[in-house]
């Protein structure tokens, strides 16, 4: 055998057993979710996940070699990123452009805490016209200001 | 604080008038359009074979001190027939190099469709697997890339190149560009 | 001929939904009774003619009208009969009817149910909804006509598609506008208090069933949707955030925050302004929620064929009457705010610490939903916004929400101390913590976030019960049944909707931490393992269908060796349009749900070979949408309280004693 075959079939024999990780759970669990985060370019509401395009099927070949050569989720993503785009990524990532809308919430969050102290403040000092209820209810009172308020029809 | 109370009726609105305007914006953005990162970047390194001479290669090196397009088609795409007049014009009037980007197609399909529509293309090449299109940010066919002397992509039609675009974006575009 | 009735029927409502809109408010601002009686009989003759424009148009699917172009883009001739019934709101126009034929029975009901309303909230309430048809019958008629005809008819319909050919199809969008559309009912009353320059606890009493009434019927079609698409789209999924599940869930949360706003105002006389504010958002999100889909402005899954003309007339209507809305808010709400005091402590703190959350919740979900647009229009590059931000945000904005709901109700009106608070609940905080410490290794796997999922539902149980414990116990009647009795049956409403929640996030929560999938390729005969089962795959065999040909495949689940199911996941092509679908298999559960769906064949003898099969296993999935139907009886058994029927009979009784005989 000449030594060009022999290093020819080693190869062979070392790609075969490299392709093991092909068939394991928790790698193909992991490139599964990691492509639940990314979004198909031509079915633009689906995973690249669950999308049927060939594109997709193209990129999620893509991320598989990525990922069995050795690349983490970041630089898959940083891959992906760099040929399409943040519109790719499901999960926007933190940036001055998005700061309003992953800080946003939290600061209504605040800010409405902020306004509940206020008006709970202002409600207990009295505010309001409400009379102490004594033999009709605020309520009673309305409906009977309702009633007199009322014309009879015809007029 | 009485400004503060009486104002405050108005918030809503006033938040209301904000989304109303941006929607308005939106009405006139296509939501599916994919923007290329890639603009103002260095084109990608690619080296393939050439359709009509599966032998020989072309490479992005190849290119390099020229202003030149890239246009990605193939045989089963609808639109591409759409654009092809114009791509017909542009190769006649022999103003850049345009190498065709046979992408993801079969090679004796994509040369009879030459064949059947005309050819505009300096060079056409072959990308099988889509693995080219995929580091030039290919998500649809036809785009256009243009290119410039230094290998730096600066600008992408998704979608037809329409005789607007031409006039407008890309021939303005081109001359800017041999000028340097 | 029947089309062109359908079409004269529109122009015909357009005109009487001008008087209606018009003659009743003109009434109502001169107090003239009898142009205020005109808006009862103009609501019914609305509704029966926009009825019976739906029932041509639905006639022309029905009976394969393929002259007319919208039964020849939508139908097919052998599509069974519920389909072409369906197909009749497939399309943007259809159900731009079904939207109008929602809002003329609304209307109808308000008109009909309203014998003991004064006569001028009556004739505004109509008049408002009368101007909101008017938008409607406007934009249908010109730009979006579903009787137009097709010249020559075509001799084959193009089909519905393939998607919606099913039976979430029939259920979902009529439940789902009856919703929508509902809440157009609780903002004619929030426009008719601010016009009146009055709003007090009877303008709440009024307003709360109709109220809730469209919640119910909102939270039963989104859950009807979520539901579809878990079944139908065959990847398994919920709930995605998509821009249109988002457009129906934001009214939603807004909903929730006005019910519960209405019970203040009804009991106690304040949050008035801020209750009509809710109102009128809340329709207002309704609207903002057609305009999205129909306008090209958002990708969607729900998006209907988009056209910048039909944009532009929804966004103009949707500036106009929400803009409106607003500016008369602005302008009116001073005089009809003002309210009783509250202690930092009480009932009424609560429920404003209940509605400033979900109202921060809906703004991060119109953030999350808008930002896409917001970047673009400022020429920014763009971004996805997608299930990973909203499934990080909104839990973090509910889960205090959540809290709440097991101390609120045991809270007193006005003035509520906390230390007995405390005391009452301590057993049920101790109970939910350490239930959820433990459950989660009963599944297998411990992990912070179910934990806290399951606390959270846990807790409003335990707090549920803690607190019909203490009511019991409080209560002066003899006996149980008494005592049971003596509670309004709001109460009781009250306690099934959050118990609904409790079981909806435990779906939630146990689904998304502990579903399992495996895509594997099967050749027949293989078997895969997932969650204590085994699956066979059998092979695959040709099954024709009405308007489609199918592969169906066959798949034996075994535990320990023993069949216990056989689930038939199929493959369709659908003769019309030759659009591929794949029809998941599934068994449900109490505990979970098995799901099969086919992938593609993967080998050289194609068909009869091995396939690529999807298998998940999906516990406690089923619990999401029975939580949601718990939320909806809950809200059912609210309405039937006897307080607003006795309230009809009482002042009926009172205004016949009143008049001149």
């Amino acid at each position: 055998m000449t030594v060009r075959r022999f290093v020819a079939t080693l190869l062979l024999v070392a790609s075969a057993a490299s392709a093991q990780p092909a068939t394991d759970l928790a790698f193909d669990q992991r490139i599964r979710k990691l492509e639940e985060q990314l979004r198909c370019l031509v079915c633009q509401n689906q995973t690249l996940a669950d999308s049927g395009a060939g594109l997709a099927d193209d990129l999620r070949r893509e991320v598989r070699t990525l990922a069995m050569s050795g690349k983490s989720d970041d630089e898959i993503r940083a891959f992906l990123v760099a040929r399409y785009g943040d519109f790719i990524l499901y999960d926007p990532p933190v940036k001055p452009r998005t700061w309003l809308l992953w800080f946003g919430p939290f600061a209504l969050l605040v800010a409405g805490g902020v306004i509940w102290m206020v008006i709970v403040r202002r409600r207990r000092d009295g505010g309001g016209d409400d009379s102490p209820s004594g033999l009709l209810g605020s309520d009673a009172k309305a409906r009977a200001r309702a009633w007199l308020d009322e014309e009879p029809p015809g007029v | 604080m009485r400004a503060i109370k009486a104002w405050k009726w108005t918030l809503p609105l006033a938040i209301f008038a904000v989304v109303v305007a941006f929607l308005y914006v939106g009405l006139s953005r296509d939501p599916r359009e994919v923007p290329s990162p890639l603009i103002g970047k260095p084109a990608p390194q690619f080296s393939l074979a050439q359709l009509h001479e599966p032998a020989k290669t072309l490479g992005s090196a190849d290119m390099k001190g020229r202003v030149w397009l890239l246009n990605v088609w193939a045989s089963w795409c609808v639109s591409c027939r759409v654009e092809h007049p114009l791509l017909l014009e542009l190769g006649k009037a022999k103003i850049v190099p345009i190498v065709g980007l046979n992408y993801k197609d079969k090679t004796p399909e994509g040369k009879a469709w030459l064949a059947e529509h005309g050819d505009p293309y300096t060079v056409s090449i072959v990308d099988a697997d889509g693995r080219v299109g995929i580091d030039w940010g290919v998500y649809g066919v036809p785009e256009t890339f243009v290119v410039d002397k230094q290998g730096v992509i600066r600008y992408k039609q998704i979608g037809p190149v329409t005789a607007e675009a031409l006039e407008r974006k890309i021939l303005p575009l081109i001359r800017e560009l041999e000028r340097s | 001929m029947i089309p062109e009735l359908g079409h004269f029927a529109l122009i015909l409502a357009l005109a009487v939904a001008l008087a209606q809109g018009i003659v009743p408010l003109v009434g109502a601002a001169r107090r003239d009774a009898n142009l205020m009686a005109f808006a009862r009989p103009a609501a019914v003759l609305q509704f029966a003619l926009v009825a019976t424009a739906f029932g041509c148009l639905a006639w022309s699917f029905v009976t394969s009208d393929f002259s007319v172009l919208n039964v020849a883009e939508h139908s097919y001739s052998t599509l069974p009969t519920a389909y072409k019934f369906a197909a009749t709101w497939g399309s943007h126009e259809g159900s731009l009817l079904l939207w109008l034929l929602m809002l003329a029975g609304w209307s109808l009901a308000v008109a009909l149910r309203s014998r003991n309303l004064p006569a001028p909230l009556l004739a505004r309430v109509l008049a408002v909804m009368g101007v909101v048809s008017v938008g409607f019958l406007l934009f249908l008629l010109f730009t979006s006509n579903p009787f137009e005809r097709l010249v020559p008819a075509a001799p084959e319909g193009r089909d519905l598609n393939p998607l919606l050919q099913d039976p979430g199809m029939v259920i979902h969008p009529p439940m789902l506008y009856m919703g929508y559309v509902g809440f157009s009912v609780a903002f004619a009353f929030a426009i008719a208090a601010l016009l009146g320059g009055r709003l007090d606890a009877t303008w709440a009493r009024w307003s709360r069933p109709w109220t809730t009434v469209a919640w119910c019927f909102l939270t039963i079609g989104i859950a009807l949707g979520s539901a579809w698409a878990y079944y139908e789209l065959g990847w398994g999924g919920w709930w995605f955030w998509d821009a249109v599940e988002n457009a129906s869930f934001m009214p939603w949360l807004v909903g929730t925050a006005l019910i519960h706003s209405l019970a203040v105002t009804e009991k106690r006389g304040t949050f008035k302004s801020w209750t009509v504010l809710l109102a009128i958002v809340a329709f207002s999100l309704s609207l903002l929620g057609t305009f999205l889909v129909r306008s090209g402005v958002l990708t969607s899954v729900h998006a209907f064929a988009t056209d910048p003309a039909r944009g532009v007339f929804i966004l103009l209507f949707l500036a106009l009457v929400v803009g409106g809305s607003l500016a008369l808010f602005a302008w009116r709400a001073g005089a009809v705010g003002g309210g009783g005091g509250f202690a930092p402590i009480s009932r009424e703190s609560f429920l404003l610490a209940n509605n400033i959350l979900l109202i921060v919740a809906m703004a991060a979900v119109l953030l999350g939903t808008l930002y896409p647009l917001f970047l673009d229009a400022l020429n920014l590059p763009k971004a996805s916004v997608g299930p990973p931000y909203f499934n990080f945000v909104f839990p973090i904005l509910m889960a205090p929400l959540v809290f709440l709901m097991g101390v609120g109700p045991l809270a007193a009106w006005k003035q509520a101390a906390l230390p007995p608070l405390v005391t009452r609940l301590r057993w049920a905080l101790a109970v939910a913590v350490v239930t959820a410490l433990l459950l989660p290794l009963a599944m297998g796997r411990w992990s912070p976030l179910v934990a806290c999922g399951l606390f959270l539902a846990l807790w409003v149980v335990a707090a549920t019960v803690t607190i019909v414990v203490h009511r019991l116990r409080s209560a002066p009647q003899p006996t149980l049944i008494a005592k049971l009795r003596a509670n309004s049956a709001a109460w009781y409403g009250m306690l099934i909707a959050h118990l609904g929640i409790a079981v909806f996030i435990v779906g939630v929560t146990l689904v998304s931490s502990y579903e399992v999938e495996r895509d594997v390729r099967l050749d027949v005969g293989e078997s895969i393992e997932l969650g204590g089962y085994t699956f066979t795959f059998r092979g695959v065999e040709p099954k024709p269908g009405p308007n489609y040909r199918a592969l169906a495949g066959t798949v034996d689940v075994l535990r320990d060796g023993k069949v216990v199911n056989t689930l038939k996941p199929e493959k369709r092509i659908y003769a019309a349009s030759g659009q591929g679908m794949t029809e998941a298999a599934i068994a449900t559960g109490l505990f979970g749900d098995l799901y099969v769906a086919l992938g593609e064949p993967v080998s050289e003898t194609g068909v009869a070979g091995a396939w690529g099969v999807r298998v998940y296993s999906k516990p406690f999935i089923d619990w999401i949408w029975f939580g949601a139907f718990l939320m909806a009886v809950g809200g059912f058994v609210a309405i039937a309280d006897r307080r607003y029927r006795i309230a009809v009979t009482r002042k009926a009784a009172a205004l016949a004693g009143a008049r001149p005989a």
